[in-house]
């Protein structure tokens, strides 16, 4: 069995690389994980959604419909089209900010009035952050994917300093990692101040470390 | 620093390195001591010649096409050094000519062709399974599952190619080339000064008539050594299972999703897929009551097991498209054993607009496709890449997209097929600066050469933009960031054949100067062709200006900036209002994305009232 995260978002947001701080947090921790997306395309504003999966063994890559466990999105109407991915014990960390495509602008198609309402409506568990709106008052508005991961950092199974150390090591230790940290530390708290998720969250987790195979990934 | 016991035996060197397929299938090739690798970018193989461009030791280059890349590998084989291309599935029709021959020459120095298929078809024309290839051309077909096989299979690749003389095949595909997981990986080999050097032997490298006998002999002599080889391959693995009710063949990535939605299957993995290990296959039929081939995306393994009496299901009840997934492969378990096809109910999507990939803010084409939106009265033929983007909303600026470099030929086809009509509408073709030097250029000699009232525009945006904004001869920069010389298209066009008159440059940010080129160029009854000269807007030779904003008091919601398409223009707030006429208008007020703008000022261009003006 395997922990099922899914990271939506449009192209040139960083869904991939927030995703696959993820994976290289469970791999760090002793897990086997993979990481898939279908790009190309997409990433001249598109649809971007990054597949990542945690346990002791991995095989399929793609996640099934109806099984994830977290849905991090990074775009409001995003999360909405990627919430059939859901578990029914699974919940969304959604950020509210919305990319209004020309498709929409034009009046050819419609933006979702409510997307975390109509999510709600479904029986899924929805928590908001205004993650861009966090990152903004740290300096960045790009500084929102590193608020999400803090955000999602509890409800993960492995330590949270792992995915907050597989965050900050692309940026070393100059103003932008001081940034990035204290991003990743606003959501954090933020979700432990919410409770979004219950201590047991992680005990769930059906997968077990592996033996620490994985602990000199790197590259 | 602390004193630390070190073993007295150093650790093998063995990393594990999170990798996906293409940067595996790289590394495995780089610690085979490849030498020379070239490939032309596409999804989803551009990630393979980008990693091996950044190792040590390899001499690697962006070709103009596969065809020319394959070639570079050819040569280089010959020279005695291993030698790798890589390419997206549709990329191997373009090198077709040359491969159908190195079928019959072979190869000295182990050569491997990277062709990864789209499966699923998110950014191509098409879904084609490139093991058709294999059987074709005479050539060992791989099929790695995951990104360790990646790995493992390119680095035996090049000697199995060295072994039997011919270029091999490694087939991967979406899900291969674009999953990341754990890779142990080591080394890399000594380039053997052995293998290098070349010596004239006219009877191999020359393939004129009457060498071709001989070569097909050997062939088939190559052909049989192959079959032993497969038969005893490591890579195709039998793999016992207690529920004999139904066996697997699978090869590909396919494997993981068998093994995920039935691990207690007994199931053939096929990995040196071609030839087929018929035994193998046998005695999995002969130890289960039904066999299912499962194989994205044609049934070739079901069809060869087929004729060779074995009797298989596949496609009867798996998709001819698209990726096998778990659920897919349930459903089509369920259909086999009579079943209802649903193991699980499927949850609602949920209803969503569309989000198809568009234009860059800034980006040099926008205004393009304004104008060609806005002709009605003409044909557009498009080409593959950005131009691509011009069919979509709200341009539908083209009516046709066919294949890289299509554009030109298919246009002056219709021009000529237009020919004494009284209504012939005037045809346009449009193509960019990578996809022009690809396959574009031997169409508009053609024109030229016909004199097919074809008007060109060539959007010269110094990138091949779509793949990642790779460098090509038009950049003046080589893969390695070495000054390299700038191919000037308005020469290069001139000397096809175009008359220096019908050559003309202009800046697509100049809207209305624009326009007025076009349509004069549209009247001529000649051949001519449209210069663009922006940047792509991700291109290093881009300068961002100040952005802009919209003047409220100026605005009076025509929405006309709407129409240049631009991401970083949004609708604050809609309206319909009846006019005196008692027509109905729809407006609407908008505001421009500060962080988005490019200041490229194709917006304020198209409004009327100057009401965007520089923030």
């Amino acid at each position: 069995m395997s922990t099922d995260v899914l990271v939506v978002g449009i192209g040139g947001q960083g869904v991939m690389t927030a995703a696959e701080a993820i994976a290289r947090a469970a791999l760090e921790a002793g897990y086997e994980a993979t990481k898939t997306e279908v790009t190309g395309m997409s990433q001249r504003g598109g649809v971007v959604c990054s597949q990542v999966r945690i346990g002791e063994r991995v095989e399929a890559s793609e996640i099934r419909p109806g099984s994830a466990r977290l849905l991090i999105a990074f775009e409001a109407a995003e999360g909405l089209r990627w919430s059939h991915y859901l578990a029914p014990e699974g919940c969304v960390l959604l950020d509210p900010w919305r990319a209004v495509p020309p498709i929409v602008s034009s009046g050819v198609h419609q933006y979702p009035a409510d997307p975390a309402g109509e999510m709600r409506a479904a029986n899924r568990r929805v928590h908001e952050i205004d993650a861009r709106g966090i990152a903004e008052r740290i300096g960045d508005a790009r500084l929102a994917n590193s608020v999400m991961l803090g955000a999602a950092a509890s409800s993960l199974p492995f330590p949270e300093q792992n995915l907050r150390n597989q965050v900050l090591r692309r940026f070393g230790s100059g103003e932008i990692a001081a940034q990035n940290a204290a991003a990743f530390d606003a959501g954090r708290a933020l979700a432990l101040a919410a409770r979004f998720f219950p201590p047991q969250a992680v005990a769930a987790t059906e997968g077990k470390p592996a033996s620490a195979i994985a602990s000199s990934a790197s590259s | 620093m602390s004193a630390v016991l070190q073993p007295a035996v150093a650790p093998p060197t063995v990393n594990r390195e999170f990798l996906s397929g293409n940067e595996a299938a790289a590394r495995g090739a780089w610690e085979a001591g490849v030498e020379i690798a070239a490939a032309y970018p596409g999804t989803p193989s551009t990630e393979i010649l980008e990693t091996l461009a950044g190792l040590a030791g390899v001499y690697a280059e962006w070709s103009t096409n596969e065809k020319v890349a394959l070639e570079v590998a050819l040569g280089a084989s010959m020279t005695g050094r291993r030698a790798i291309t890589a390419m997206k599935h549709v990329g191997l029709n373009v090198a077709a000519d040359t491969l159908m021959t190195m079928g019959l020459v072979g190869v000295k120095a182990g050569l491997v062709i990277a062709v990864s298929d789209d499966v699923g078809f998110s950014s191509s024309q098409n879904e084609q399974d490139s093991r058709f290839w294999g059987r074709f051309v005479h050539l060992p077909v791989l099929e790695p599952a995951d990104a360790a096989e990646a790995y493992a299979m390119t680095r035996e690749a090049f000697s199995i190619s060295e072994r039997h003389q011919v270029p091999v095949l490694l087939r991967l595909t979406t899900r291969v080339s674009h999953v990341k997981r754990t890779v142990a990986t080591g080394a890399r080999e000594a380039a053997d000064a052995m293998r290098h050097g070349y010596r004239k032997d006219a009877e191999r490298w020359i393939i004129t008539p009457n060498h071709v006998g001989k070569r097909i002999e050997l062939r088939a002599a190559r052909d049989a050594a192959l079959a032993r080889e497969t038969a005893s391959s490591a890579w195709n693995r039998f793999e016992p299972g207690a529920d004999s009710r139904l066996g697997f063949i699978v090869s590909g990535p396919a494997y993981h999703v068998v093994r995920e939605a039935f691990p207690d299957a007994p199931l053939l993995k096929l990995g040196l897929s071609h030839p087929m290990p018929l035994d193998a296959a046998k005695r999995l039929a002969a130890l289960t009551e039904r066999v299912l081939v499962v194989e994205e995306v044609d049934p070739i393994v079901e069809n060869e097991l087929k004729a060779a009496a074995i009797p298989v299901h596949g496609k009867d009840v798996l998709p001819l498209q698209g990726e096998i997934t778990v659920p897919v492969l349930e459903n089509a378990v369920a259909r086999l054993s009579g079943g209802s096809p649903q193991r699980r109910t499927a949850p609602l999507k949920a209803a969503v607009f569309p989000r198809p990939p568009t234009l860059c803010a800034g980006c040099p084409y926008m205004g393009v496709y304004f104008w060609l939106g806005q002709l009605k009265d003409a044909v557009i033929c498009g080409d593959i890449g950005c131009y691509t983007l011009g069919c979509g909303e709200p341009w539908n600026a083209m009516d046709s997209i066919i294949s890289m470099g299509a554009s030109l030929g298919v246009a002056h086809g219709m021009v000529k097929g237009f020919a004494g009509d009284a209504d012939a509408k005037p045809v346009l073709a449009v193509i960019g600066d990578s996809t022009f030097l690809h396959t574009g250029m031997p169409a508009l000699a053609n024109i030229a050469y016909q004199g097919g009232n074809v008007t060109v525009l060539l959007l010269d945006n110094r990138a091949t933009a779509m793949t990642g904004g790779q460098d090509n001869p038009g950049t003046g920069q080589r893969l390695d960031g070495s000054a390299a010389p700038r191919l000037d298209f308005a020469k290069l066009v001139e000397a096809l054949g175009v008359r220096p008159e019908r050559v003309r440059v202009v800046d697509p940010y100049e809207l209305p100067t624009f326009f007025k080129v076009l349509r004069e160029e549209m009247k001529v009854p000649e051949p001519s062709v449209i210069i663009t000269n922006r940047p792509c807007v991700l291109s290093r030779d881009f300068e961002r200006r100040r952005p802009l904003e919209v003047r409220d008091d100026q605005c009076n919601g025509c929405a006309r900036c709407l129409d240049v398409g631009c991401p970083a223009i949004t609708v604050r707030r809609r309206e319909s209002q009846k006019r005196a006429s008692g027509k109905v208008v729809d407006l609407a007020w908008v505001r421009i994305e500060r962080a988005l703008c490019t200041g490229c000022d194709l917006c304020a261009k198209a409004c009327a009232r100057g009401a965007i003006v520089a923030a």
